[in-house]
């Protein structure tokens, strides 16, 4: 936790309640909440619906202003949205009425208006083959399948060279053949790139896959983040024999169990528990054991517990 | 299948208007000479009383007289007889005006209304109660203030297409998907280029259809005004053939209005689908 590139201090969300008798006549969703990302990682939150996932990644986008609390971005409190920071949305939200490379070329313009028109659109194509769509560039959103459209979201969110990439289950609304395509892309650009990104999954097998972090959060309203769990599966992992690796199952029983049970009775089991010093919690593998020796116990894959 | 279709659909057409055309031929026609009148006294009756034919004329009356105006529709003979052409000019550049100033306020004030809450809900009340009122009804006031009559035809025109348009633009600007905006937000795209760039082309189909709306509302609310205002155009027209007598004229008139409103609405139609986007 040296260079801490992103870092959530202290946010909280409160509502309105529309119950007035609720106490103070609000709802929080989340406080206290301290999250830290260092450069170049890939992190992933992992949550059930309602506990505050999307405000999170609304928040670090500007789009949404936390009721407390700041947001650290490379040494600099953020203020709104910045160009510094693309979000890639769930709904790949393109312009119908613009080409594939219109879309592109509409961020490109934004981030530098006074490039000449030939090269922005120079720039623009070059990102639209980094998503492999060459050739489609004079399409319209409507003559793509939903993998091409999203294709064409990533293309636009990288044309700008943010520091961050935020997506907001950007999968979720794709086959399971086109969603293992696109991860494989986002993965092999991220790697090529440096590119810190921040992705909202409801899908285990996604997280573990593309996150170097993978952050629990309990369930709202009043959630928390309950663990950092780092990925122990080595950094050239390939999605077709991911689950050959001796500590997938460990980690994905981990984390399934945290959704299925622990995401639920977290805040009640959980003794001081301290929203800054989040447990990181790393899996590995047994020790070998000599199995005749009477002595030694063979213990199960135990996580180690380490302190933030 | 559809051309199939297409192709009945117009023998269809074309059956209904025989039916109709021959029906009107056998309701005014002569049906011979009814009584044995003086010739002299027969004269100044006209055909109406001395061979029974009806004083309503008949699609072939109103065919010649069309032709005849389609022959010379931009003659001038003084204030009372002026060809089709020139009439309907009158009447199309009165629309235009008034339909064009309409525009005019009616979309930048409606991209205000749609972007702002606090202006949308100030306007309201006015908008619930200027919009209702029939536009010949601001006559009078036009006349007075204006003290053209000419100029009054437009401003109602104007007051009359405003409406739609600008409830309709209020509309699609605030209707503009949230993920659009939020788009534009993290790329930090100012408020003119927002209001260019994503929010005119986004809301341009609904802008579109108040317009065609607003053409319409404007054609038919022009012959009326006409014919209050007179001196030309198409509503005048009409008015002044009814003052003599000329039934065949008025048909002929009512037949213009109706071709030149479905061009109008025509063209509107064309230009929305022109802006509509496939989603």
């Amino acid at each position: 936790m040296t260079d801490k590139f992103i870092s959530i201090e202290a946010i909280a969300k409160r509502y309105p309640a529309k119950n007035p008798d609720k106490r103070g006549g609000e709802t929080t969703i989340f406080e206290n909440l301290w999250l830290s990302m260092q450069r170049g990682e890939f992190g992933c939150i992992i949550g059930h619906s309602g506990c505050g996932k999307t405000t999170v990644l609304n928040i670090l986008a500007g789009l949404d202003e936390p009721s407390e609390g700041a947001v650290i971005v490379d040494g600099q409190a953020i203020e709104g949205t910045s160009l510094d920071r693309a979000v890639i949305f769930q709904g790949h939200a393109l312009f119908p009425w613009r080409t594939v490379l219109g879309n592109v070329a509409f961020a490109v313009k934004s981030k530098w208006p006074k490039w000449s028109a030939e090269r922005i659109k120079t720039h623009a194509t070059k990102f639209i083959n980094l998503v492999g769509l060459s050739g489609s560039e004079h399409k319209r959103p409507a003559e793509l399948s939903g993998g091409m459209k999203q294709r064409v979201g990533i293309a636009r969110a990288l044309s700008i060279t943010p520091k961050i990439m935020l997506m907001d289950e950007p999968f979720s609304a794709l086959d399971a053949l086109t969603r293992g395509t696109l991860q494989d892309e986002v993965r092999r650009i991220c790697l090529e790139t440096d590119q810190t990104t921040f992705m909202i999954t409801h899908d285990v097998d996604e997280a573990i896959y593309l996150a170097d972090k993978i952050f629990l959060m309990t369930n709202g309203p009043g959630a928390v983040l309950a663990e950092i769990l780092e990925n122990p599966l080595p950094r050239d992992r390939a999605r077709t024999d991911l689950h050959r690796h001796p500590l997938y199952y460990p980690l994905r029983n981990h984390i399934v169990d945290f959704l299925v049970t622990r995401s639920r009775t977290f805040t009640q089991d959980a003794t001081g528990y301290d929203p800054r010093k989040v447990p990181v919690v790393r899996l590995a593998l047994p020790e070998p054991v000599i199995a005749t020796s009477a002595k030694s116990v063979p213990s199960a894959a135990a996580p180690n517990q380490a302190s933030a | 299948m559809s051309s199939s279709l297409r192709l009945r659909a117009a023998i269809m057409s074309v059956a209904i208007l025989a039916v109709f055309l021959g029906a009107w031929h056998i309701a005014t026609r002569s049906t011979g000479s009814v009584a044995n009148l003086n010739p002299e006294y027969a004269k100044l009756m006209g055909l109406t009383a001395t061979q029974g034919k009806s004083a309503m004329p008949g699609p072939v009356d109103v065919g010649a007289k069309l032709w005849e105006h389609i022959q010379s529709p931009f003659y001038d003979k003084g204030p009372n007889d002026k060809g089709l052409g020139i009439q309907l000019a009158f009447s199309i550049a009165r629309v235009m005006l008034g339909y064009l100033l309409a525009v005019a306020v009616a979309i930048p004030l409606g991209f205000l209304i749609g972007m702002s809450p606090l202006m949308s809900k100030a306007l309201d009340p006015f908008i619930q109660i200027l919009k209702p009122i029939s536009p010949l009804a601001w006559m009078p006031l036009a006349l007075y203030t204006i003290k053209d009559s000419s100029l009054s035809a437009i401003f109602v025109i104007f007051i009359c297409s405003l409406w739609p348009m600008l409830l309709n633009t209020a509309f699609g600007v605030a209707a503009v998907r949230k993920e659009w905006i939020n788009v534009a937000r993290t790329l930090e795209v100012g408020t003119v280029r927002r209001a260019f760039t994503v929010i005119l082309p986004a809301a341009a189909p609904t802008i579109l259809t108040g317009m065609r709306i607003s053409i319409g509302i404007a054609w038919l609310v022009i012959v009326a005004a006409e014919m209050l205002v007179g001196g030309t155009g198409i509503g005048y027209f009409v008015w002044n053939e009814w003052n003599n007598l000329s039934i065949t004229n008025v048909i002929i008139a009512i037949l213009v209005i109706g071709l030149v409103g479905m061009l109008l609405d025509q063209v509107l139609a064309q230009a929305t689908r022109l802006v509509t986007f496939p989603e």
